[in-house]
C-alpha cells in the first residue's frame, strides 16, 4: 500500500509545485497549503501503514501485543498541521493586507520593496 | 450574513460551544479532546459571533486582547513545567496530585496545566487572526 | 468514570536518576525568553516598562547562557529529556560546545539589539510587539542552539519563522509588506523542505534523536536513499541560510524592516541555518557530507562573490549590506565544505564574528540615518564631520567584517584559509582573500561617500566642517534613547576587538565545539548513558 501513497503523495508534490510557480499570490498560498498537506502524507506513509489497529496498550502488559499502527508519525503530522496551519494562517492575513495596500498579487509586480531604477549610484567624490 | 435569525441565534450558540469547548479541553484527559481542539472550538465560537454581531462586540465580550489572551496561555503552559524543578527531574515532568472532593477521586496534574495553557494560546492565536480579517472584510 | 487505577507502572520508560539543577540550564534560555515575553505581551499597552522588562530579561538570559557554556566546557554535553521519558523516545535538549557559544553569542546580540530598541523602537511598534516578538525570536533561536531532537529543530524553526514575520511588518508600510511576502513564502518553502527531508529520515531509519541518528545511519544498507536526504537537507538549510542560488529573498526583505530589527535578523536568522547545517551534515550524515563537498565547495564561492558584488553594486546602504550578508555566509559555508577540524572551528568563528559585525554595522547605519535622513549613497555624507565616534565604530567594523586585525574577522579567516590550504583547496582559499579583498573594496566605498567626504553630491570638496555645523544636518541627539543605542553600538564594537586581540579561548571553544560535532561520542554518551541505552 506504500506504493500507492507514494504516487498519489507525488502528484500532490506536482500540483503543489505547479501551482507555486504562478505569479498570483493566492495560487502561491494554495500551493503551499498543498504541499504540507503532501509533507504530512510523506511522514504517514514514511512511519509504514497499518490499519485498524490502534496502539494502545493492554492493561496487562507493558508493550503492545502484536502489530499495532505507528503512533509517532501522528504525532508528527499534529505538530506540523496545527504549525502549518497558523503560519498559513499568518500568510494569508499577510497576502490580504498587501493585496488592500499594493493593490495587485502579482508577485511581478509587487515592487515597493525593490523598486526598478531606484538610487543612482553616485558619480563621483 | 447578518440576518436576524443569525444575529438572534449567535449569542446563545457562542455560549454554548464555549462551554463545549472546555468540556472537550477536560475530556481530553483520558480521551479524545484536548486543548488545541477546544481552543479551536472557543474561537470558533467567537469567530461565528464576530460574523453575526460585528468585531468591536465581540472585542467587548472578550475583555482583555486575544493575544493577552495567548500571552496567558504560554505563561500557563511554561509555568506547568517549573515544578519539576523542585522535585529534581526533567522540564515538564507531568507531576499528579489525588485529591478526594466530595467523595470523587480527583485526578489532577500539571498536564492539564499545560493543556489550559494550550487552549488559551490557540484560542487567543486563532481568534485574533479571524477578527484581523473579518474587520478588514466589513470595511 | 471516577478515577480509581492511576498506579500504572511507567517506570521502564522513564528516567530514573534525579536531575541535578545545574543541568536546567539547558532548559532556562527557553524559560526565561518565554516568561519574558509573555510579560511584555500582556503589558502592550505600557510602552515605558517594555523595555526594561526586555532588557533585564536578556540580561538574565546572557547570564544563564554564560553559565550554561561553563558548565558544557567543564562536564561535556549537558542532556535534559523533557518529562524524564527515555531517549530516544522523549525529546532531549542537548548542548555541545558549538550549541553553548552561539547560543551565548546569539543572547549577547539580543541584549544590544533590545538596548538599540529603546531608541528606535516608538510607541507603536511597542504597541504591535517588538519586544515580545523579539523575546519569541530568541526564545526560538535558542530552542535552535540547544535541541537534541531533529523534529524538535523543525518546530524552533517554525517559531522562528513565525516571530521574525511578527518583527518584519512592525510599521505595516508597503515596502514591509512587499518584503514580508517574499521572505515569509520562500522560507516557509524552505522549512517544509526541511520537513520533507526529516520525512525521509524516519522513513528511512525510524528515529528523530540527534544522538541517534548517526549511529542508525550506519547500520542502513548501502542502497538506502539517505544521499537524496542529505541533498534535502543541504537545499533547506541553503536556502535558510541564503546560499547562492536560492537566496533572493534575503536581499528582497531585509531592508524593509526597522533597523533594530534588520541587525537582530542580520545578526541571527541566516546563522541559524549555517548552524543547522553543521549539525546535519558534519555530525548526522557525515559520509553523506563528503559526498556533496564539491557541491558545497562551489556554492560556497558563489555565495561569497556574488554577494560582494552584490554589495559594490548597491548604492542603498541597508541593500549594500543585506549583500554583505550573504557574502559572509559563502565563507561560512566554504569551511563546511573542506570540513576538517580546523576548517569547522572557523566556520564556527566566522559565524560568530559574522553575528556581531553585522549586527553592529546595521546599527551604525540606523544612526546614520537617523543624522542624514536617507539611506541613497548618493545623499548621504559628511558624517564623519558631525560624529566621528559613528565613525570611528563603522571603521572598527569595516575593517573586522573585510578581515583585518586587530579585530574578530581577521581570526576567522586566517583560521579557514589555513585550512583550505592544508586541505589541498587552494581556490577555496583564494576565493575567501578575493572576497576579503572585494568586501574591503565595497566598504571603503560606503566609508568614503557616506563618512569621508564633506557633503552630500554636489558639496564643494574639503567644507566637511562647514556642512557639519550648517542646520541641514540634524544634530545628534544625546537623549536617553541615544544612549542605548550608543550603549549596543559600543559593545558590539568593544566585542569584535576583544576577540580580535585575545582570540585563544574562543578558538578553544570552538575547538572543543567542532571535536565533539566530528566525533559524536560524547554527544550519544550523554544521552544514552555509558551504556549506550541499547534496550
Amino acid at each position: 500500500m506504500e506504493a500507492g501513497f507514494a504516487v498519489l503523495i507525488a502528484f500532490i508534490f506536482a500540483a503543489s509545485i505547479y501551482l507555486m510557480l504562478a505569479r498570483q499570490l493566492i495560487r502561491i498560498l494554495l500551493g503551499i497549503s498543498i504541499l504540507s498537506n503532501a509533507v504530512n502524507l510523506l511522514i504517514f506513509t514514511a512511519g509504514r501503514l497499518e490499519r485498524e489497529v490502534p496502539p494502545v496498550i493492554p492493561n496487562s502488559s507493558l508493550v503492545s501485543v502484536g502489530v499495532t499502527a505507528n503512533p509517532l508519525p501522528q504525532a508528527l503530522i499534529l505538530t506540523a498541521i496545527v504549525i502549518s496551519f497558523s503560519v498559513f494562517a499568518f500568510l494569508l492575513v499577510l497576502a490580504f493586507r498587501t493585496y488592500q495596500d499594493l493593490g495587485t498579487d502579482d508577485a511581478n509586480e509587487m515592487r515597493v520593496a525593490e523598486p526598478k531604477g531606484d538610487f543612482k549610484p553616485p558619480i563621483g567624490y | 450574513m447578518n440576518t436576524v435569525i443569525f444575529r438572534t441565534v449567535a449569542p446563545f450558540l457562542t455560549a454554548l460551544m464555549v462551554l463545549f469547548s472546555i468540556f472537550v479541553l477536560l475530556r481530553g484527559h483520558n480521551e479524545p479532546g484536548g486543548g488545541f481542539i477546544g481552543g479551536l472550538i472557543a474561537a470558533s465560537a467567537f469567530a461565528i459571533y464576530g460574523i453575526a454581531c460585528g468585531v468591536q462586540p465581540v472585542r467587548r465580550a472578550l475583555r482583555v486582547h486575544p493575544m493577552s489572551l495567548s500571552a496567558f496561555g504560554l505563561l500557563l503552559a511554561c509555568l506547568s513545567g517549573l515544578p519539576s524543578f523542585f522535585s529534581h527531574v526533567g522540564f515538564l515532568t507531568a507531576h499528579w496530585v489525588y485529591p478526594e472532593v466530595f467523595g470523587v477521586d480527583l485526578a489532577l496534574s500539571t498536564v492539564i496545566v499545560f493543556d489550559t495553557g494550550v487552549y488559551f494560546v490557540v484560542f487567543g492565536s486563532i481568534t485574533s487572526i479571524a477578527l484581523a480579517l473579518e474587520e478588514r472584510e466589513s470595511d | 468514570m471516577a478515577v480509581t487505577d492511576h498506579t500504572v507502572d511507567v517506570s521502564h520508560a522513564m528516567i530514573s536518576t534525579p536531575v541535578p539543577p545545574g543541568d536546567w540550564l539547558v532548559v532556562t534560555p527557553i524559560i526565561i525568553t518565554v516568561l519574558g515575553g509573555v510579560v511584555c505581551l500582556m503589558l502592550r499597552k505600557h510602552t515605558k516598562i517594555q523595555p526594561r522588562i526586555a532588557i533585564a530579561t536578556l540580561a538574565l538570559l546572557m547570564l544563564s547562557n554564560f553559565g550554561l557554556l561553563a558548565r558544557v566546557l567543564d562536564k561535556g554535553v549537558v542532556t535534559m529529556v523533557m518529562g524524564q521519558w527515555l531517549p530516544p523516545y522523549g525529546i532531549a535538549f542537548s548542548v555541545d560546545a558549538t550549541g553553548a557559544i552561539l547560543a551565548l553569542i546569539a543572547s549577547i546580540v539580543a541584549f544590544a539589539t533590545a538596548l538599540y530598541g529603546v531608541g528606535d523602537s516608538d510607541a507603536t511598534a511597542r504597541r504591535y510587539g517588538f519586544y515580545p516578538f523579539l523575546m519569541l525570536l530568541m526564545t526560538s533561536v535558542s530552542g535552535t542552539f540547544l535541541t537534541g531532537d531533529i523534529f524538535n529543530l523543525y518546530v524552533w524553526f517554525e517559531v522562528l519563522l513565525i516571530s521574525s514575520f511578527g518583527l518584519l511588518i512592525l510599521g505595516s508600510d508597503k515596502a514591509q509588506l512587499d518584503g514580508a511576502v517574499k521572505y515569509g513564502i520562500l522560507n516557509l518553502i524552505a522549512t517544509t523542505l526541511f520537513l520533507i527531508a526529516t520525512g525521509y529520515l524516519y522513513g528511512l531509519i525510524g528515529t528523530l534523536n540527534m544522538a541517534d541518528i548517526p549511529r542508525s545511519v550506519l547500520t542502513l544498507p548501502d542502497k538506502a536513499p539517505i544521499t537524496t536526504v542529505a541533498m534535502l537537507y543541504l537545499l533547506a538549510f541553503g536556502m535558510k541560510a541564503a546560499a547562492f542560488p536560492v537566496n533572493f529573498w534575503l536581499p528582497a526583505s531585509y531592508h524593509t524592516p526597522r533597523i533594530a530589527v534588520a541587525g537582530v535578523f542580520a545578526g541571527l536568522l541566516t546563522k541559524v541555518g549555517i548552524y543547522a547545517l553543521m549539525r546535519t551534515m558534519v555530525m548526522l550524515l557525515p559520509v553523506h557530507h563528503a559526498m556533496l563537498s564539491g557541491v558545497l565547495a562551489v556554492v560556497a564561492v558563489a555565495t561569497m562573490i556574488s554577494g560582494v558584488l552584490g554589495a559594490m553594486a548597491q548604492s542603498d546602504l541597508r541593500r549594500a549590506l543585506g549583500y554583505l550578508v550573504i557574502s559572509g555566509i559563502g565563507s561560512m559555508l566554504a569551511g563546511i565544505a573542506v570540513s576538517t577540524t580546523l576548517a569547522l572551528t572557523g566556520t564556527i568563528l566566522y559565524a560568530i564574528h559574522s553575528i556581531i559585525v553585522m549586527t553592529g554595522l546595521y546599527f551604525v547605519t540606523g544612526m546614520a540615518v537617523r543624522i542624514s535622513d536617507t539611506f541613497a549613497l548618493r545623499k548621504l555624507g559628511g558624517l564623519y564631520g558631525k560624529s566621528p565616534l559613528l565613525a570611528l565604530a563603522f571603521f572598527i567594523l569595516a575593517m573586522s567584517l573585510s578581515g583585518l586585525p586587530p579585530t574578530s574577522g581577521f581570526w576567522a579567516k586566517v583560521v579557514l584559509v589555513d585550512a583550505a590550504l592544508k586541505a589541498g583547496s587552494p581556490w577555496l582559499a583564494g576565493s575567501i582573500l578575493v572576497t576579503g579583498f572585494l568586501t574591503t573594496i565595497a566598504l571603503t566605498r560606503i566609508g568614503l561617500y557616506a563618512f569621508w567626504r564633506g557633503g552630500p553630491e554636489g558639496t564643494p570638496d574639503g567644507t566637511a566642517f562647514a556642512y557639519a555645523q550648517s542646520h541641514e544636518v540634524a544634530t545628534p541627539d544625546v537623549s536617553a534613547a541615544y544612549t542605548g543605542m550608543w550603549l549596543a553600538l559600543g559593545l558590539l564594537v568593544g566585542l569584535s576587538l576583544f576577540i580580535g586581540v585575545a582570540p585563544n579561548g574562543l578558538v578553544a571553544i570552538a575547538k572543543t565545539g567542532v571535536a565533539g560535532l566530528i566525533d559524536p561520542s560524547g554527544y550519544i554518551g550523554s544521552v544514552f548513558g555509558s551504556t549506550g541505552g541499547q534496550l
